[in-house]
């Protein structure tokens, strides 16, 4: 087999993961009895693609292909389990189509991954596993622990799942609001571990913020009508727009230096139609809210140009539904720009930010322009001992340089 | 169905009236429980229940060598410790913890959910 057949297979099982998964579960009720289906029909697939060429829909042929092993599998081991005699029963050979029940399936899925139950790493883990397709050591690298750790949470999380019954189910409309805060927080998570990866490799994890987009895109399918589900994956994608321009040289580029050319115009011109479509729904939360703000800083051609009165705005009515420190700190920010840095930092130095790398880089920034510079030298180095990321650790050391 | 324990944890060290503060505080649980109780058998949830008297009452018997071997106290020196239990057999994971969130307003204590592996 070639490698380029290879790797075209492998790319349409990874696209087409998570629907096949969240079908299995929902058929055979079991997510190993799921996945070791799906593993096979990849064999398969990797048999016989490459000779018959990819069929034309991929995924039905996976779906069949993978009930047709977990069945021939559960009938091998005749399991007399009353579960297992109810799969066979359910044996149906709809169509794989792209929309409809199947995507409510995904939908179901998510919702288990993101279940309260579980840890919040595991969440995370499971999510990224079942529906993002992602390996257990691909997993495990993105979040820097050893992949047996990795593989042993994902176990653990699945066995809860079986033994304690979590359901495969969309909540119920009343518990839909917090269930589904549960699910945007499990995504941003994901994308925030890409967008500034906390580990000392790579600074940029473009598979974990490509990921969190494609499933922040397929719940907004699924749930047109969620204003906060469409605000995350607005802001996901006006962030992700600068990612391009956010690191040069292995540095980060603050938002304010950044070459705005370098810029995605068309995830812009995107997240700025889905901030309108959400805030016109008229139920503000904190994602939409966090995109109308970048949505701002987006707008404006140069950063000079920036509506800084319009953002401080945008971080009052945030602050009214979110009033954590760190909320507090992006808002100082924005208030230096327009009040001046010493108003900033008054603002700054009442936050109880002591651990958190951005609290002493913002302090370092404001001293800097207050022309404090024993002061900023100090809070620079506070923030590279704060942070492990290699291209916030490049740009505070030439800031901190920069000063004499 | 899935039979699920839920089991009631609270301080091992017990006041007098328990860890309500007051006789009424204490007696206005037990009827908010006991209601709670009726309704789970109402609706199909009930399988058992029941108070445990103070972890001090305890005894730990060891027989899995020649002797038996019985110590006095909890098997687990702690804090916080199990002071009742129910057991309810529910269609899912949701479901219980639903019951649980009931019982543990009920009773004033926080509830663990264990799912059995089965019931004998």
């Amino acid at each position: 087999m070639t490698q380029t057949g290879q790797a075209a297979v492998e790319r349409v099982f990874r696209e087409e993961y998570g629907r096949l998964i969240a079908s299995l579960v929902r058929r055979f009720g079991d997510i190993d009895i799921a996945e070791e289906a799906a593993s096979e029909a990849l064999v398969t697939a990797l048999e016989k693609w490459p000779e018959s060429g990819v069929p034309p829909n991929p995924g039905g042929w996976l779906t069949t292909t993978a009930g047709n092993r977990a069945i021939d599998r559960l009938r091998r081991e005749k399991l007399r389990d009353k579960k297992h005699q109810a799969a066979f029963m359910d044996h149906d050979d709809t169509p794989h189509t792209p929309t409809g029940p199947v995507e409510d399936d995904r939908l179901r899925l998510l919702f288990t991954c993101c279940h309260p139950a579980l840890a919040s790493e595991a969440r995370v883990a499971l999510t990224l596993r079942l529906l993002g397709g992602l390996t257990v050591p691909e997993i495990a690298q993105a979040f820097l622990v050893p992949e047996t750790t990795m593989g042993q949470r994902i176990t653990r999380a699945k066995k809860k799942i079986a033994a304690a019954k979590v359901p495969y189910r969309v909540p119920e409309a009343a518990d839909l609001p917090e269930r589904l805060g549960g699910v945007l927080t499990v995504l941003f998570l994901v994308f925030n571990e890409g967008y500034l990866a906390s580990g000392d490799g790579d600074p940029v994890r473009a598979e974990l913020t490509g990921e969190a987009i494609r499933l922040a895109r397929i719940l907004h399918q699924l749930l047109p009508d969620e204003p906060e589900v469409t605000g995350l994956l607005a802001m996901l994608v006006l962030t992700e727009a600068r990612r391009e321009a956010r690191v040069r040289n292995g540095q980060l580029v603050p938002l304010g230096e950044q070459d705005r050319a370098g810029w995605d115009h068309a995830f812009i011109a995107e997240g700025h139609d889905l901030v309108r479509e959400c805030l016109a729904i008229n139920r503000p939360g904190r994602y939409q809210m966090l995109a109308a703000i970048n949505a701002v800083h987006t707008d404006a051609p140069s950063a000079a140009d920036t509506d800084w009165s319009q953002v401080v705005a945008l971080y009052d009515q945030l602050t009214r539904l979110d009033a954590s420190p760190i909320v507090a700190l992006n808002r100082a920010v924005a208030v230096a720009e327009l009040d001046g840095p010493s108003v900033g930092l008054a603002l700054v130095d009442r936050l109880p930010l002591e651990g958190y790398h951005a609290w002493h880089a913002t302090r370092a920034d404001l001293l800097r322009r207050l022309g404090r510079t024993v002061e900023a030298k100090e809070a620079y180095d506070a923030a590279m001992t704060a942070t492990q990321n290699s291209a916030e650790i490049a740009y505070l050391g030439r800031k901190r340089g920069e000063l004499v | 169905m899935t039979a699920y324990l839920m089991s009631v944890h609270g301080p091992a060290e017990m006041e007098e009236f328990g860890n309500y503060g007051s006789r009424e505080a204490m007696e206005e649980s037990f009827a908010e429980t006991g209601r709670f109780n009726d309704k789970l058998k109402a609706d199909g949830y009930w399988v058992f229940a029941g108070g445990l008297q103070p972890a001090s009452t305890a005894t730990v018997v060891d027989g899995q060598g020649e002797t038996p071997v019985v110590t006095d106290g909890p098997y687990l020196e702690t804090k916080e410790l199990i002071g009742g239990f129910w057991v309810i057999e529910a269609p899912d994971l949701d479901v219980a913890l639903k019951l649980a969130a009931e019982a543990s307003k009920a009773c004033r204590g926080k509830v663990e959910v264990r799912p059995f592996d089965g019931l004998a």
